[in-house]
């Protein structure tokens, strides 16, 4: 047990100085303005692009919760892997386009985008609290991976959450998004070394793979629970479908993926990134399977906290020294996404509430100096969260957010590509996808709980004979855009007011050679 | 309204196949045949990534710009 801390210690205090002295790293002449602070000096290439956004969109909760997943519910839980499959082939042309557009531009955030395309500072505000509303639960949840480890290591108490996290607040205000892109390469390092141990030496001792799916099997057969099961049932096939394709269209709506993604250096990077990311699905997959291997081992979760089962299963497999780096992989995999989500929710904060309705004039240096104040605050937010409330109340935030963010892609996503939605049509569908998203997941309910009991919605309830169930944000995806439609063909019919279209259709392809670009980069200012 | 630049290219089209594939389950929600004891429902979605980052490569070198 001691080992075991000692090594999570030392290795989590030594990532944190890399972290400090990341501000010094690719040094730029001011790190006064968001292009520098928020989005690293918009330079990364192909290796730190793929570092970054991995350690970003695999987060530690990921890591936890999956296997929980598969641990509790079998097949289900292997959503994760097909949706990480099929995320990038469907994002490519997308996010060359918004990286195009955002450099001739000069835009940070998906909201900018949305407030240059449609001429509308509602509908920019809309997607920006959007955006802040679905990444805080995702950042308190980067606590409950801290938390399951440290539990797992036998450490009580508030204090080392608290810890923890003033150092990665304190090190995010000082370095911007390059502590997070320098601490990648060791949090990655660190989990492949951990789950190439994991998949090769925790099958020999349990006995090889057939075993260990067979006392999974037989642990599904014994509960009374119909949805669970080493494969998929004829009633959540769908639900399994819609998740990971609904997930899969979520995931780079998300602010923080937005932030990685702007921060690279041409539209190659991004593209070449598209065929390197999947190597973390194939890690994510492997991770995955450890839930069965917790079955196998006959790990019993602390509490009724499921995602300490990955830390049980290592700390009972593996020697404490490995056990030691393992839990610090889970504890640094932590803070990057925690420190990258809070970048881009201050991004956020700044550029579209502050900037947009507070103080329009506002030059670099306050909008960087307002984006670390408010980075910090969201981490206090994020920290109390965990602390004050039950952490369950996070779970169901993160679900919600999923859905919620689900319901920008319209004016996001699709405005890359068409400028035929009226401005009006969008805010309608936003309002609408909201409220029957949120109607559906207040309507889930398990044995357990009454509501938000998961996003698997069963179309029962809207009064169909099946007991097939839907992932509630597609549901409500497909509301949202029915709505926006109509919205928009009302709105022409009445003649309503459209807003001005500030981007031209060559802005969308431009690259770094573009002499726009250029400009943009030498002047920085927005 | 024709510019020098333009996302259109034949290539994108590929990228549907391994968005549509990975999404069939019914085409794999089966035990057997496994491999080393992994049932294919698991390895086989796992094969997917192959397929996903093989069309991407693809697509990324036949639309790469500045050669």
């Amino acid at each position: 047990m001691t080992t075991e801390i000692v090594i999570f210690t030392v290795l989590f205090l030594l990532v944190s100085g890399v972290g400090f002295v990341a501000a010094r790293w690719r040094r730029a002449d001011d790190l006064a303005s968001l292009n520098e602070w928020g989005l690293g000096g918009r330079s990364f290439g192909s290796w730190i692009t793929w570092f970054l956004v991995g350690g970003d969109l695999y987060t530690a909760y990921t890591f936890v919760a999956v296997p929980a997943l598969l641990f509790g519910a079998g097949a289900m839980g292997f959503f994760a892997v097909p949706y990480t499959v099929v995320v990038y082939p469907l994002v490519m042309l997308v996010l060359i386009r918004l990286w195009s557009v955002s450099h001739v531009h000069g835009l940070v955030t998906p909201a900018d985008f949305v407030r240059a395309r449609f001429g509308s500072p509602t509908l920019a505000l809309l997607v920006a609290i959007t955006g802040i509303v679905a990444t805080m639960p995702y950042i308190a949840l980067q606590l409950v991976g801290i938390e399951a480890v440290l539990k797992t290591m036998g450490v009580t108490g508030d204090l080392p959450l608290i810890i923890a996290f003033a150092i990665l607040a304190a090190y995010t205000y000082q370095s911007g998004l390059r502590a997070p892109a320098l601490i990648a390469f060791v949090k990655d390092s660190l989990i492949y070394v951990v789950i190439l141990a994991a998949i090769i030496y925790i099958p020999a001792k349990l006995g090889g793979w057939e075993t260990i799916l067979a006392q999974a099997q037989a642990k599904f057969e014994a509960t009374p629970s119909p949805g669970d099961g080493i494969l998929l049932n004829a009633n959540n096939q769908i639900q399994y479908v819609t998740l990971a394709l609904g997930s899969a269209l979520a995931l780079f709506l998300y602010p923080h993926s937005v932030t990685g993604v702007l921060a690279s250096r041409d539209r190659n990077v991004i593209k070449r990134n598209m065929s390197a990311l999947p190597a973390y699905s194939f890690l994510l997959g492997m991770i995955a399977l450890l839930g069965y291997m917790a079955i196998a081992a006959g790990v019993t979760p602390i509490g009724k906290d499921s995602n300490t089962v990955v830390p049980l299963l290592f700390d009972k497999m593996f020697p404490d020294w490995f056990a030691g780096v393992a839990f610090a992989a889970v504890g640094i995999g932590a803070l990057v996404p925690a420190a990258i989500m809070s970048i881009a929710a201050a991004n956020l904060f700044t550029r579209n509430i502050y900037r947009e309705y507070l103080r329009r004039d506002a030059t670099d240096a306050q909008e960087a100096r307002v984006s670390k104040i408010t980075s910090l605050v969201v981490k206090v937010g994020a920290v109390l969260c965990i602390l004050l409330i039950d952490p369950q109340f996070s779970i169901d935030l993160q679900l919600i957010g999923g859905v919620i963010i689900l319901q920008t892609l319209p004016a996001v996503a699709l405005g890359l590509f068409t400028r035929w939605f009226h401005r009006a049509g969008l805010i309608a569908g936003w309002i609408a996808g909201m409220g029957a998203g949120l109607w559906m997941l207040y309507n889930i309910s398990s044995p357990t709980h009454a509501h938000f009991a998961g996003s698997g919605f069963p179309l029962e309830q809207l009064g169909l004979d099946t007991k097939v169930t839907v992932y509630a944000g597609f549901l409500a995806l497909i509301v949202n855009l029915v709505v926006a439609v109509l919205g928009t063909l009302l709105a022409r019919a009445l003649k309503a007011a459209d807003g001005p279209d500030a981007t031209r259709p060559d802005d969308y392809t431009a690259d770094r050679d573009d002499p726009r670009v250029h400009e943009r980069e030498i002047s920085g200012s927005a | 309204m024709t510019t020098p630049r333009t996302d259109r290219s034949r290539w994108y089209w590929l990228l549907l196949i391994p968005v549509a594939i990975p999404l069939a389950t019914p085409l794999f929600n089966a035990v057997e045949p496994s491999v080393f004891g992994i049932p294919l429902f698991y390895w086989l979605q796992l094969a997917f990534i192959v397929l996903g980052v093989t069309t991407t490569t693809v697509v990324y070198r036949m639309t790469r710009r500045g050669r």
